[in-house]
């Protein structure tokens, strides 16, 4: 399944993504990205640098965000740009809900491409991550 | 009383310096795990690499010593990761990692004084091809 070019409006929104990361999930991130600061998994060490507990790695939001456009384009679709700005913090045990809006499509060097805007929500609606992505997708005219 | 600079000569002196290559294998379990630790199950990770793994691929040496270099400031915070793609990382790459630190950029924050630090990043496979740039700002504060 994929999404094509000529599907998608400027405005579209993409499917939201809700995660729950945990501290044991930070833990293996910690171990498969080799971050081991450990505001990300030690309470005490968090609590006296002045943050309110464990807090989520800003990498692990952006692959939040990453796996939400990689589900959204499907196999036909390739991501070109990913970026997050790390505005709040995500306490671990809390939703993070993911979302995408088409803000510009455009041709170029015969690739037809989407810019997507890209946030994480916490639960009480504040925008802890903001990015953009930029994403190939195929077009119907050239599948024939 | 003399007040400790928040960009130190340390600090300062590791900016355009070109760090690496620090070369890294992508081997199929390190990409497993990465996925799983991610929580994705996308089975396009089974052969490739998701989109943030270059966050596994780290110029080191760079980071100890922006991490180590003398500076007032003891905290630290991921501020913001770009990334462009240029070619998919897959198992079995051989991943070169080079690094330098662009920009030490001061402000006051609500935190009081904070540091931003911006550190290009290229991501070289093993036939010579660039895979991925990428732009990560380190906060101090």
């Amino acid at each position: 399944m994929s999404v094509f070019y000529e599907d998608i409006e400027v405005g579209s929104e993409l499917p939201a993504l809700v995660k729950y990361p945990t501290t044991m999930q930070l833990v293996k991130f910690a171990g498969a990205s080799g971050d081991y600061y450990p505001i990300h998994y030690d309470k005490d060490f968090a609590l006296a640098n002045g943050l309110p507990g464990v807090i989520v790695h800003g990498w692990l939001v952006l692959s939040f965000l990453g796996q939400m456009l990689t589900d959204w384009m499907g196999e036909g679709g390739t991501l070109v740009r990913l970026g997050g700005s790390y505005r709040g913090m995500n306490p671990v045990s809390e939703d993070i809900i993911c979302n995408g809006r088409v803000t510009r499509k455009y041709i170029e060097d015969e690739g037809h491409y989407v810019r997507v805007e890209t946030w994480a929500e916490n639960p009480q609606g504040e925008r802890t991550v903001t990015g953009s992505a930029v994403v190939r997708l195929p077009s119907r005219q050239t599948q024939a | 009383m003399s007040e400790e600079p928040i960009i130190s000569d340390e600090l300062e002196g590791l900016l355009n310096v070109a760090f690496g290559p620090e070369v890294y294998e992508v081997e199929k379990g390190m990409v497993r795990k990465f996925a799983e630790a991610i929580d994705d199950p996308n089975p396009l990770w089974h052969e490739a690499a998701p989109p943030t793994f270059p966050a596994a691929l780290v110029p080191t040496e760079l980071l100890h010593k922006m991490v180590t270099a003398k500076c007032p400031l003891t905290r630290f915070l991921n501020g913001a990761n770009e990334l462009e793609y240029y070619q998919p990382i897959r198992v079995g790459d051989v991943i070169s990692v080079m690094a330098r630190l662009e920009k030490l950029r001061k402000m006051e924050g609500k935190e009081g004084a904070t540091l931003f630090m911006i550190v290009d990043i290229t991501y070289q496979n093993q036939r010579g091809e660039v895979v991925a740039k990428g732009r990560n700002t380190f906060i101090r504060y």
